[in-house]
């Protein structure tokens, strides 16, 4: 039905999940454990290696399909793609399996990130193969890593809107608390208390030790299938009811310092074409999976997501509402902050297990479910239901 | 560190890496001058330099001096882990400033005492956004000169 009225609403279901265990080291390669991510999931869908015919993921995963599919034992693939932007592909590459599936291009598509950010090294000290634009204008003073270049975006939002370090907390307890739920979680047994936040080191003023996402080895994917056929796989199909991606005019990347409004970032992109694609809204999603790289990139997507109004975001992280029986529980398996920084991955597989109803912070009867990727740089988002 | 690493300068910082349409910039600043670039045909001004005209599609550019006045419009202190260059002289002051003459162009830079102080060498009690600053420059390695930012009241 789906391809047939040219939308991709509905037409193609995640039918299987899988992962490695997250570590801050991992003895294995990324090839075996992105091997081992996918191998899992399709098993957790029931479904043979040598049926899969599509792959998508991340243009800064190390694995190609190529190592990926002749190490698995794939069938002949029929479409394939890379998403770049670090953290904000992670939902495109779900989406362009969902479009190649609902157009007839291929019948079983896995996507996937590994990676060994927790043992490995991190982008941001290669001096020698740093871009040239925008390197050049950011680079030589010192603006060195992400949090540094997002740190600049977080002090505006606070100065412009009020936004307080205690909003920041908010968002890091909330994920904390997921995350004291959730065995797989590396922040499984770590409570967080408002004292440990408030009195945490710098890592870039604005933000704290406790504002920034994990250093993580450990790889997951997903199986992608059309609806038709998810109905006879393993697992209760989830449902991709509308994907998008968002570049704003523009746009940046993570110096997204030059245009007239750099708060409004890809969010705001990716929203507009994401509902336009969905019978629901925002007041009908159950629960959120808000890509947190940084914690000050929650409000700012609450805001682009349409949660609440500009410069809301801040006080919507107030009174528990993230929290579970909250006005928008998110980030159920402790997220990138408290979980596991996989690209942002993880947070497309809870959402599956929240539509399962199998997550480890259920939110009861959960029946929606968005997910967004990356924000502060070119994003995409999912909106799932069961 | 590497001796023969020509991206950093001798106290371990990183010198601009250049494109093509970024050259002309730090061709200018080597001449103490501060200009960003410009269409030639509806006069816009664009940062980061790129080779047409969002607004018209213009091939032509001109390169515009600018006052080298401006406010800050938001500012980080990076802690450590860094760059070995960089942890050394942490925390220091990050700005991004607002150009008075070209709003929207916002150059990031670093808030020092004075055009050659070191990086660290502004008392961080005395960053505001909204601060009025004015260009000062300082150079990295010889021939290559970078903006620095200075408080209009110190």
């Amino acid at each position: 039905m789906g391809a047939r009225s040219g939308t991709l609403k509905d037409a193609a279901a995640i039918v299987g999940i899988g992962q490695t265990r997250f570590a801050k080291h991992l003895p294995e390669t990324e090839k075996a454990l992105a091997c081992r991510a996918v191998l899992a999931a399709l098993a957790d869908a029931g479904l043979h290696p040598s049926q899969v015919d599509a792959f998508a993921s991340y243009t800064m995963e190390e694995t190609d399909e190529v190592e990926l599919a002749k190490a698995v034992g794939a069938g002949d693939a029929t479409f394939f793609s890379r998403v770049g932007y670090g953290g904000g592909g992670s939902c495109a590459t779900v989406a362009h399996l969902a479009a190649a599936i609902a157009t007839g291009q291929a019948s079983v598509g896995v996507a996937w990130r590994s990676r060994k950010r927790g043992s490995g090294p991190r982008p941001w000290t290669d001096t020698r193969t740093q871009l040239a634009v925008p390197a050049q204008w950011t680079r030589p003073y010192g603006l060195l890593r992400p949090v540094d270049e997002i740190g600049m975006l977080a002090r505006r939002y606070m100065h412009q809107y009020g936004a307080t370090r205690d909003h920041f907390f908010q968002v890091a307890l909330a994920c904390r608390n997921r995350a004291n739920q959730n065995p797989a979680a590396l922040m499984y047994d770590r409570p967080l208390t408002r004292e440990m936040y408030m009195t945490a080191r710098w890592i870039s003023e604005p933000l704290c030790l406790y504002d920034n996402c994990l250093e993580t080895d450990g790889a997951l994917a997903c199986v992608v299938v059309s609806a038709e056929r998810a109905r006879d796989c393993r697992q209760r199909p989830v449902y991709v009811h509308s994907a998008a991606q968002g570049l704003p005019a523009q746009h940046h990347g993570m110096v997204n310092y030059w245009t007239e409004d750099p708060l409004t970032g890809p969010a705001w992109t990716a929203a507009r074409n994401l509902w336009k694609g969905a019978d629901l809204g925002p007041e009908d999603v159950d629960v959120a999976q808000i890509y947190d790289a940084f914690t000050a990139l929650i409000p700012l997507s609450l805001e682009g997501y349409g949660f609440c109004g500009r410069g809301e975001g801040a006080a919507f992280t107030e009174g528990g509402a993230l929290e579970i029986g909250g006005l928008l529980p998110i980030n159920t398996s402790g997220g990138g902050l408290s979980e596991a920084y996989v690209h942002g991955f993880n947070l497309i597989t809870e959402g599956v297990r929240q539509l399962r109803g199998t997550s480890t912070a259920q939110v009861h009867g959960a029946a929606t479910c968005l997910v967004t990727a990356g924000e502060g740089v070119p994003t995409s988002a999912l909106l799932l239901r069961n | 560190m590497d001796d023969n690493d020509t991206t950093r300068g001798a106290d371990g910082l990183l010198l601009p890496q250049s494109d093509e349409d970024g050259a002309p910039f730090w061709t200018y600043t080597a001449r103490g001058e501060l200009r960003v670039q410009c269409c030639a045909s509806c006069r816009v001004p664009r940062f980061p330099p790129r080779p047409c005209c969002p607004h018209c599609q213009s091939f032509d550019t001109e390169w515009r001096r600018v006052t080298g006045r401006g406010r800050i419009w938001s500012y980080v202190r990076p802690h450590p882990p860094l760059l070995p260059g960089y942890a050394a002289l942490a925390p220091y002051t990050v700005v991004l400033v607002e150009l008075a003459d070209a709003p929207g162009i916002r150059l990031v830079g670093n808030l020092v005492a004075a055009a050659d102080a070191p990086l660290d060498s502004l008392d961080p009690e005395r960053v505001r956004i909204g601060a009025p600053v004015r260009v000062a420059f300082h150079t990295m390695a010889p021939g290559v000169v970078v903006p620095r930012w200075l408080l209009e009241r110190p």
